[in-house]
């Protein structure tokens, strides 16, 4: 059975037919083609997955296309400016070198964002590594993330995003 | 012009534009037109008789293009997988070999096992339907337990391997070491468990097959290490297709850490079915089948006894391991705990005799095979390990007594009794740094202000010795490995000045893209921006050994460095020529040809653009173009080394451990990338720290299922599980290749499991415990603590 | 994934006659459970009702002495407020170590009560304050809605509509989380409300439950000193990889001690 959604994905209007079963991310790799956003487990545990849905982090994963209908999705393809010029957070990976295979990189842009914009560009490093429960590396050993992160709070606040 | 990304340099990473982005491409992101999709189902079971496999209500599901089995494969006369290392047996005998079907023939013998292909329109529809497929399958007693697996009455797994021994190996001479045992003054006593892990790359395993009709053309997308060498498997041994007529292509690959260096059933299966389906077939793995059929890492049971004089001086080793194959050989399983382990034992220190017997056990559980370090983290476990505990036994310092059984700098080369020769070294001034680094004078003050706020504080030393970017071939060979060691590259110049690297190592996140580009912008001094590095496609790249046992740039980087010599040779030669000056008269600066005590000079790229249009060109001593390629073979192995120092608290009320500091000092020879050395070490750090502390794949003796088979139960390493990282590094350059360079991407992983748990050992030591099983877990940590104070809570 | 069929209702009411009548239909609030089970094909719903159009059966209230929070409340949404965090901090604390932020951002506190997995955490908390469960059908106490391994006194298509939770004079949920999953390996909320102190534990048995012995040496004697010989018996207690049942019954007496420091801090 298949149904129709809509929703808007990085400020597009998108829509598709799905199955009640097609997962958001399933709904954005296979059926938008857009393949930034991961997929590292089956459990709800990695974070590879992870995009915005109303400006929220959410895993991908873990909810149904359906579910995000009429949503505003914001993906790793949707943050860049431009080729030159990338989201605060996205040029604190690349200054702070915290990404190496880059599998897991788009989950952590994503709830790296979230999470400096709850804490109202406000962050310690025992926060930051609290608040990464939910997103796995298994190449950086975390120390480049974190420092990444605590580069970008203050240079997202400047920068107003 | 490349001070700023030639090497040593901090150069930000060239690859990563595309991951920050979301236009990274993995195997799984690619799309293929018409394809379908495969699905595999697996066995239940640990150790079964199949008596049927009925698929036909299974094929008539929606969507259901094709099913294979086992009988189809052997039908077809598909080969079996491989082992490529041959290890003969302490009475010369080549290990037991016992077959590998592709897909379970008549027997499946670990959780996990392939048992039927589904191939479907799509994911789900071929899941559905290997739901829909019976087995009827006879169970056999089944064997998961290591420690067990090579009694008397323990259940058969091969008939190939009687007892289930794959060989029973040894390195050194018992009777000297026995001699060296009987004059010590004390001898030191170890029992462990290396415990089993599961290497959990971010991104799962992946394969996408197409068969070109027209052309009789394969093309196999693979996470892949080491695409060459998997082609050269699948064609020379398994599926038959030429050489010439398998593309295999390793895209953008998300973590490794071995697991992606073998031939799997998997990727073997999409390939043999795509030219039967005639449509591009697709398979990526979910976590939980990484989980039961990634080939696993370590697993060992280990006994060693260190002797030593009066002064603490070591006089021998012994060590007896008994090393878990699982069910099947993978494909470098044989070499692990014999060439990449028992020759480490020596470490960094002067023991003149050791001793190693090894035997290799099949168990009903995923077959094992390298994980980052393979064998060196085994064996530097056992060392630093014993070591500390002599130290504790003798009232040592831990650090003094390393001290004084260092190989002294001035004994390099140094030929150990375990058949390596150290190349270069230098190890007092490491520890040295490390303790000041991690400011070890203090410790017993901040011990004691633990003790205050009721935590139990430890210190823990690893002092690691690697051998990695493995070479000479010849040597390899005779030892039995099947490939050789050496690396390709190939400098590509265009016209315009730029240049592609095409290399045979691959990146999966070592940053390739960037260092090589470093060597070749200092070398050629060309711009890095006008340089590209193309590596992952066996149709584009020269044949390369890929990339594992950290050797891209010892090996690949070499080869790299002798490519770019023969483009300066060549232009030279060219430039010579445009300046009518004596080919012996030019030097070769900064990029630019010069006529010493003349200001003739020629750049490089005039050289380069005169070789492509060579209207002014000496044509009959000189071919035009300049493309040049090099196959480096390493003449000995590299040797980093380094020291690690952990400091821990222990809760004794939960058993919780926290580290609290964590330095670790590294000698890599030169350094091309800092930043980038970096960020290996600290992956390698927080891995030793997840084998530590963390992680542990354990099957259930009863049942054989695998009960840490996902993240709900295997514990990977988090962002607050570990701290942030104090790194410093010495240099001692590698004396035998050009570049200087030892390799950096397991020296993490190899120290840290034996720095964390001597660091928890001096940690509980004032309250009575003498061992903690790694992983010390809360639980494990806990029991330890319970054990040796029962009357105490 | 088994295919289903979705439905998102506007009302309780449609959502109630959409799981009536239907043999396997599964009400759905953030899916952070749900969605993971079907994905593994443990569950095989023919619908699923998304519990998620329902406006009003989200949102936090202060009614009186009560903080009444509706079924569909996010976790991250209780950890957030300010009315719990002035009338029962313990609460908002336990609602911020559940799971990781986006998992926060979806779940829910109906789903997570109805689900009752003996190692979540909200159970403990609803116990330990003697909360009261509102469904479409009526009120649950929390003392005889806890029936056992996921089991609760919810029967067939009631939905939980919202948690009446009283204030707390004084209380802490002090929590050993299980290394891999960060699931409560052990969980201790200890409470003093006007009906007295109660001391629940979730993560260590089947299913969440009471120390009466604690509670009754609190009643005297509100310190951790009171409870520390209080020991409970490792019989019946889960025993897996992570931690044996003697483990799991030592950390409750530790985390009981912790809370009540927390407590009174
Ligand atoms: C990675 C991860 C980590 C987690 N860690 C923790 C943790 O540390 N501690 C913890 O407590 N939990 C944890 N959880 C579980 C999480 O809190 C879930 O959100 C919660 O258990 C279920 O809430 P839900 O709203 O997602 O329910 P759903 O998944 O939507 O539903 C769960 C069950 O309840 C039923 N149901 C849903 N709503 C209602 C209702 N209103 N009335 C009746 N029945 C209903 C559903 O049919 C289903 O059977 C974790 C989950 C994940 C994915
Ligand atoms: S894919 Fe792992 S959490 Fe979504
Ligand atoms: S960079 Fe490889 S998993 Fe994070």
């Amino acid at each position: 059975m298949t149904i129709p959604v809509a929703m808007t994905v990085n400020g597009k209007p998108v829509s598709g037919k799905v199955e009640a079963r097609t997962l958001l991310v399933q709904f954005l790799r296979e059926h938008l083609g857009m393949t930034g956003t991961h997929v590292g487990c089956d459990t709800s545990q990695c974070g590879a997955c992870v995009v915005h849905v109303d400006g929220k982090s959410v895993k991908s994963c873990t909810i149904l296309a359906v579910q995000a209908e009429g949503a505003k999705v914001t993906t790793i393809e949707g943050l860049a400016e431009s080729a030159e010029k990338l989201h605060p957070m996205q040029e604190a990976f690349r200054e702070n070198h915290a990404l190496q295979c880059g599998f897991c990189t788009p989950g952590m842009v994503m709830s790296a964002i979230d999470m400096v914009k709850r804490h109202n560009y406000q962050l310690d490093e025992a926060t930051v590594r609290r608040e990464l429960e939910g997103n796995l590396c298994r190449c950086t050993g975390y120390h480049n993330i974190v420092k990444a992160i605590l580069a970008a709070a203050p240079a997202m606040k400047s920068a107003g995003v | 012009m490349t001070a700023q990304t030639g090497i040593g340099a901090r150069v930000k990473r060239k690859e990563d534009q595309r991951f920050l982005t979301g236009t990274g491409r993995y195997v799984d992101d690619l799309p293929l037109a018409r394809a379908t999709y495969a699905h595999f189902l697996r066995s239940p079971h640990a150790h079964a008789k199949i008596k049927s496999i009925d698929t036909s209500a299974a094929a008539k599901m929606p969507g259901v293009v094709a099913i294979f089995t086992g009988k189809d494969t052997a039908d077809a006369k598909v080969g079996g997988l491989i082992c490529g290392w041959v290890v003969k047996d302490k009475h010369g005998q080549p290990h037991k070999a016992p077959p590998h079907p592709v897909m379970a023939l008549d027997t499946v013998r670990y959780v996990g096992d392939t048992v039927a292909m589904v191939v479907a329109n799509s994911h789900d529809e071929a899941k559905d339907a290997a739901e829909a497929i019976k087995v009827d399958y006879e169970m056999l007693p089944a064997n998961v337990d290591l420690a067990t697996a090579l009694d008397k009455g323990a259940p058969q797994i091969h008939a190939e391997a009687p007892g289930n021994l794959i060989y029973d190996w040894e390195l050194g001479v018992k009777a000297d070491v026995d001699a060296a045992f009987a004059k010590a003054a004390h001898v030191t006593k170890l029992d462990l468990v290396n415990n089993r892990l599961i290497p959990n790359a971010m991104e799962p395993r992946a394969a996408a097959a197409e068969y070109d009709k027209g052309t009789g053309n394969y093309t196999l997308w693979s996470t892949s290490q080491n695409p060459h060498v998997l082609r050269l498997i699948l064609s020379a041994f398994v599926l038959g297709i030429p050489e010439h007529k398998l593309r295999v292509i390793a895209p953008d690959v998300g973590g490794g850490f071995g697991s992606k260096i073998f031939c799997y059933n998997e990727e073997t299966m999409v390939t043999w079915a795509a030219s039967r389906v005639g449509r591009p077939i697709k398979w990526t793995a979910e976590r939980s089948e990484s989980f039961q059929t990634d080939a696993h890492g370590r697993d060992h049971v280990t006994h060693a006894e260190l002797a030593l004089d009066k002064d603490g001086k070591f006089l021998g080793l012994k060590v007896e391991t008994i090393a878990n194959m699982g069910a099947y050989l993978s494909t470098f399983s044989t070499a692990v705990p014999t060439y990449l382990y028992a020759t480490l034992l020596a470490g960094q220190y002067t023991t003149p005799v050791i001793y190693a017997n090894v035997k290799a056990a099949l168990t009903n559980t995923a077959p094992v095979d390298a994980y980052r370090g393979a064998g060196r983290p085994e064996a530097t476990f056992v060392i630093e390990s014993i070591v500390s505990k002599a130290a504790k036994e003798l009232k040592m310092d831990p650090a003094e007594l390393r001290r004084k059984n260092f190989i002294p700098a001035n004994a390099f080369p140094y030929q150990t009794p375990v058949a390596l020769q150290y190349d270069s070294g230098n190890y007092p001034p490491i520890i040295d740094e490390a303790i000041k680094i991690a400011d070890y004078k203090g410790f017993e003050a901040r011990r004691a202000e633990a003790k205050s706020r009721g935590k139990l504080r430890g210190i823990g030393f690893s002092s690691y010795i690697e051998a990695c970017g493995l070479g000479p071939s010849r040597v390899i060979g005779q030892l039995g490995g099947g490939v050789g060691q050496w690396e390709s590259a190939e400098l590509r110049f265009n016209p315009t000045g730029n240049v592609q690297i095409l290399t045979g190592a691959h990146s999966h996140g070592q940053s390739h893209e960037t260092t090589f580009a470093q060597v070749v912008s200092d070398k050629l001094g060309v711009p890095i921006e006008n340089i590209e590095v193309v590596h992952g496609d066996t149709a584009t790249t020269p044949f390369g050994m890929g990339s594992y046992g950290s050797r891209s740039l010892a090996v690949g980087g070499s080869a790299i460095v002798k490519a770019a010599d023969k483009i300066i040779a060549k232009g030279k030669k060219i430039a010579a020529h445009l300046m009518e000056a004596s080919v012996a008269d030019v030097v070769f600066e900064g990029g630019t040809f010069k006529v010493a005590g003349t200001d003739k000079a020629v750049p490089l790229g005039q050289a380069v653009f005169a070789a492509y249009v060579p209207h002014n060109y000496p044509l009959e001593e000189l071919e035009p173009g300049m493309d040049e390629n090099a196959f480096y073979d390493p003449s000995n192995f590299v040797y980093p080394a380094g020291t690690q120092i952990c400091e821990v608290e222990v809760d004794p009320d939960t058993g919780e451990v926290e580290i609290v500091n964590f330095t670790a000092v590294d000698d890599f020879g030169n350094i091309v990338n800092p930043m980038i050395v970096e960020g290996q070490v600290h992956g390698g750090i927080v891995q030793g720290v997840g084998q530590a502390l963390l992680e542990n794949a354990v099957y259930d003796k009863e049942t054989g299922q695998l009960v840490s088979g996902s993240y709900m139960d295997y514990t990977m390493p988090r962002a607050d599980d570990v701290p942030s990282f104090k790194l410093g590094n010495k240099v001692t350059p590698c004396p035998h290749n050009p570049l200087g360079v030892k390799g950096c991407g397991e020296a993490g992983a190899i120290a840290a499991p034996a720095a964390v748990m001597n660091a928890v050992h001096d940690a509980l030591a004032p309250v009575g415990v003498s061992h903690v099983p790694m992983p010390a877990t809360p639980l494990n940590v806990w029991q330890a603590i319970h054990g040796a104070r029962p009357a105490a809570e | 994934m088994y295919d289903f069929h979705y439905h998102r209702p506007k009302t309780l009411a449609d959502a109630v006659n959409l799981l009536k009548g239907k043999d396997e239909a599964r009400p759905m609030s953030g899916g952070m459970t749900l969605i993971p089970t079907l994905k593994q094909r443990l569950a095989k719903p023919s619908d699923v009702v998304d519990l998620g159009g329902i406006k009003d059966l989200a949102g936090i209230k202060v009614e009186g002495n009560n903080v009444v929070i509706g079924g569909m409340t996010r976790h991250a949404d209780v950890a957030s407020s300010a009315d719990v965090k002035s009338a029962i901090p313990a609460l908002a604390h336990l609602a911020g170590h559940i799971g990781d932020p986006a998992v926060r951002n979806r779940g829910t506190i109906g789903g997570s009560v109805a689900n009752n997995d003996p190692a979540a955490d909200y159970p403990a908390a609803v116990l330990a304050l003697g909360a009261t469960i509102t469904t479409n059908t009526g009120k649950h106490a929390a003392d005889s809605f806890f029936k056992g391994l996921f089991e609760t006194a919810l029967s067939d298509g009631e939905l939980i509509t919202s948690i009446s939770f009283p204030k707390a004079e004084k209380a802490a949920y002090m929590k050993f989380p299980n290394p891999a999953s960060r699931y409560a390996m052990v969980g201790v909320f200890v409470a003093k409300t006007a009906a007295g102190v109660r001391v629940a534990v979730t993560g260590a048995g089947p299913s969440v439950f009471r120390v009466k012995a604690m509670e009754d040496a609190l009643a005297k004697n509100f310190s951790s000193a009171a409870i520390k010989d209080i020991k409970i018996p490792a019989d019946g207690l889960n025993s897996d990889i992570h931690a044996s049942a003697e483990y799991r019954a030592h950390l409750v007496n530790v985390m009981a001690r912790r809370a009540v420091d927390a407590a009174t801090k």
